[in-house]
């Protein structure tokens, strides 16, 4: 490695044009000839070190191993952060058309909530990026590359290392601390989407630009509590373009194990927020609400492995109830009017690790259209989107398979009830590679 | 609310955090060693068993709960616990923890490391880098870790400190005891040679002379593939091998099945503290490993 280098600086030094100054020259090559030096020297020492570590099995008595610091030390780029790239995909083909989905019961949140396109689909590449930035922060930037060639800042958030007394401080955007799933990212769901629930309350996920504060108790049961301040930029906010925050939530979470062999967690989340003018388009008309909204999610999951040893089988149950209020004014066409609404939804899932490499899944969702009233006295006729009597349902089953732990293959069927009267059968096969340094993933 | 406030003081309030020096260990071995070393003035949490692979233990809540109060945090090092570790270090709100703090300690910091891989490719399989984690199956290794550990104990808890070096002394000295009483007692297993199961054994056979002649594994972090054990079970009829030993968290079937074709001895090792009934601290780990290696040179 050295000797080609330092054949590439004398080829380079040759090639200098005779104009260049002697003097220059012979300073260069005497540099040279001193690094050459040097790295004979070390290569000698590298050889000694070889043969004193030399085959164990040679050696009668071999002698203890030195205390050393192998480190990695002197390599400039030591410092650079951990990079990670997911790249992932599908083929799928559904009996109704993505692109007219709907949630019915729902106001359209204007997330990525559709099925994945027909046949052959790029998935989002996700590229990481993290690292300490001192002692005192860590940052982390998660980018979305898109089918559809844009770049979508997923994360870019700090956080602190060192406020002590189980406080974290975050900011940035980055994925809310409600719920279970939300947190969680996409290539590391068990299922190819998102559950119903969180389609339609949170847009698929909740990812504001915002501060999140978070305590951790001192207590060998896990309790955490947090709160976050946002922008409001996605559903169920909007972005007010004013002074303050626009989103805000509170969560508490608690977990920890039964024995060996199981660990839990469980939690109760709040998301208020003070949408403006949050439109959508229902037969032509638009409508858009202005009011209070107010979010609440229940979570748990619960694993289990025999011993805690998760390489051969292992068991995860996850499940998360939504409850949502909104009150305010709708406004319909060219009129306006006292709107509120309540509506829930649940889902709950389990997967099965029968084997090394393979898993099998299953997850049930509903979502419970509730009460809506409008002050215009609007019926199904005006806007079937809102005013139903539909209960959306899916039951989604999966198989996969997984090579290593970066590389994961899916077969998931899903059928799909969230249009009344009409089923969507939906089947695809997924592949996720994750490349590049080694992820952690949360619980 | 008042009730929530009296649970969590209740909750709070466990009576040995007091006034002695709060350890996290990653792994059961590291977990001992803080034990011997620290004694009463230690509090001593285990983060894994030894049941568990220490590659794939999961950031869980009870985890980072316990790492909240930690003054201390000792893990193996060497990217060993690389996929769950960094996130309970993170979530923990604990300053104290950080790597580059002192309490933070990595036994792979104190001890060289073997098969340092010249390049690391995934295609290699699950490769650490900075060389074989697996560290503590060399008497030596554990040896020079107790030496650093007990003085990163004693710095971190000044008032204790003459404890922890005293114990550490005292450690020391057993330990070389029992080391030279076990080099003997292995000195029949020289130059035979085993199949592993992952490349989690070097160590020790580096230390006893015997040959590591194949893996279960395909590639480090791969389950065994029955392409693979026919194979090793051919290479095994030209050149046979003794035994195929396994850590007693690897699955034991691919071994039996090997074992049984191949006319070997199936070898269940503890690997660490708590892997078998008779491995209850560091010196009946080796202890008990040692007699159940024995059984091959028989």
């Amino acid at each position: 490695m050295f000797r080609s280098l330092c054949c590439a600086v004398v080829l380079a030094t040759a090639a200098v044009p005779a104009s260049a100054q002697d003097t220059e020259l012979s300073k260069l090559r005497e540099a040279l000839r001193q690094l050459q030096q040097q790295v004979q020297e070390l290569e000698k020492r590298v050889q000694e070190a070889e043969l004193k570590s030399g085959k164990p099995q040679e050696a009668a008595a071999p002698a203890p191993p030195p205390a050393a610091q192998p480190g990695r030390l002197g390599a400039s780029n030591g410092f650079n952060p951990d990079i990670s790239l997911i790249l992932q995909g599908t083929v799928a083909r559904s009996s109704l058309d993505p692109n007219t989905y709907q949630i019915t019961g729902f106001a359209p949140s204007g997330g990525e909530v559709q099925p994945a396109p027909r046949g052959f689909g790029l998935g989002e590449s996700e590229l990481f990026i993290t690292s300490n930035v001192d002692p005192y922060f860590r940052g982390q930037l998660s980018v979305a590359l898109t089918p559809e060639n844009e770049i979508e800042v997923e994360e870019a958030s700090f956080q602190t290392l060192a406020l002590g007394r189980g406080f974290t401080l975050k900011g940035g955007r980055f994925l809310s601390g409600i719920g279970y799933q939300n947190e969680i990212h996409q290539h590391a769901w068990d299922f190819q989407d998102a559950p119903l629930a969180y389609k339609a309350f949170l847009g698929g996920r909740l990812n504001d630009d915002g501060v999140q504060l978070r305590w951790l108790a001192p207590t060998e049961l896990f309790v955490e509590l947090g709160a976050e301040l946002g922008r409001g930029r996605s559903f169920p906010a909007t972005d007010n373009n004013r002074n303050g925050a626009n989103a805000w939530s509170l969560f508490g979470h608690v977990g920890g194990d039964l024995g060996e062999s199981i660990a839990w967690r469980s939690g109760l989340s709040y998301l208020g927020a003070s949408p403006q003018d949050r439109g959508f388009t229902d037969l032509d008309t638009t409508q858009s609400f202005t009011g209070k909204s107010r979010t609440w999610i229940a979570d748990f999951v619960l694993k289990w492995a025999p011993n805690g040893n998760a390489s051969a089988t292992s068991l995860k149950l996850q499940g998360e109830y939504f409850r949502r209020e909104e009150s305010g004014a709708l406004a319909f066409d060219t009129s306006s009017g006292d709107y509120s609404s309540r509506q829930s939804g649940v889902y709950v899932q389990a997967v099965y690790q029968f084997m090394p490499r393979w898993r099998l899944g299953y997850r049930y969702d509903r979502l419970d259209h509730g009460t809506v009233s409008s002050g215009l006295g609007l019926t199904a006729q005006d806007a079937p989107l809102l005013f139903t009597d539909y209960n959306p349902t899916r039951n989604t089953a999966m198989v996969d398979w997984s090579l290593t732990e970066f590389s994961r293959f899916r077969l998931q069927y899903a059928l799909d009830k969230s249009r009344p009267d009409l089923t969507d059968n939906q089947l695809l096969l997924q592949y996720i590679l994750s490349l590049g340094a080694h992820g952690a993933h949360k619980f | 609310m008042k009730s929530i406030a009296a649970i969590l003081l209740m909750l709070s309030a466990s009576p040995a955090a007091l006034a002695a020096l709060n350890v996290f260990a990653s792994t059961p071995e590291w977990g001992s060693l803080a034990k011997e070393l620290g004694g009463d003035k230690a509090n001593v949490y285990v983060a894994s068993t030894a049941l568990q692979d220490p590659h794939r233990i999961e950031a869980r809540p009870s985890l980072i709960a316990r790492a909240r109060s930690a003054d201390l945090m000792v893990c193996n090092g060497a990217q060993l616990e690389i996929g769950w570790l960094p996130l309970v270090q993170q979530q923990s709100g604990n300053p104290k923890i950080q790597p580059g703090q002192p309490g933070y300690f990595e036994a792979a910091s104190a001890v060289a490391l073997i098969e340092r891989p010249s390049s690391v490719d995934r295609s290699l399989g699950d490769v650490h880098p900075d060389g074989n984690p697996h560290l503590h199956l060399d008497p030596r290794n554990v040896a020079l870790v107790a030496a650093a550990l007990g003085e990163r104990m004693a710095r971190l808890d000044a008032a204790d400190a003459g404890v922890f070096r005293e114990r550490t002394k005292a450690f020391l000295g057993r330990w070389n005891e029992a080391q030279a009483r076990w080099q003997k007692l292995g000195a029949p297993l020289k130059g035979i040679g085993v199949v592993v199961y992952h490349k989690n054994l070097s160590y020790l056979l580096n230390w006893l002379g015997m040959q590591e002649v194949g893996a279960l594994e395909p590639k480090p972090g791969l389950p065994p593939s029955t392409a693979h054990l026919n194979e090793l079970l051919e290479q095994l009829r030209r050149t046979p091998a003794k035994a195929v030993v396994r850590a007693a968290y690897n699955e034991p079937r691919a071994a039996e099945w090997l074992a049984e074709r191949a006319k070997m001895f199936a070898i269940t090792i503890p690997y660490t503290v708590g892997g078998t009934d008779a491995a209850k601290d560091l010196f009946s780990l080796y202890d008990d490993t040692l007699a159940r290696l024995l059984t091959i040179a028989k």
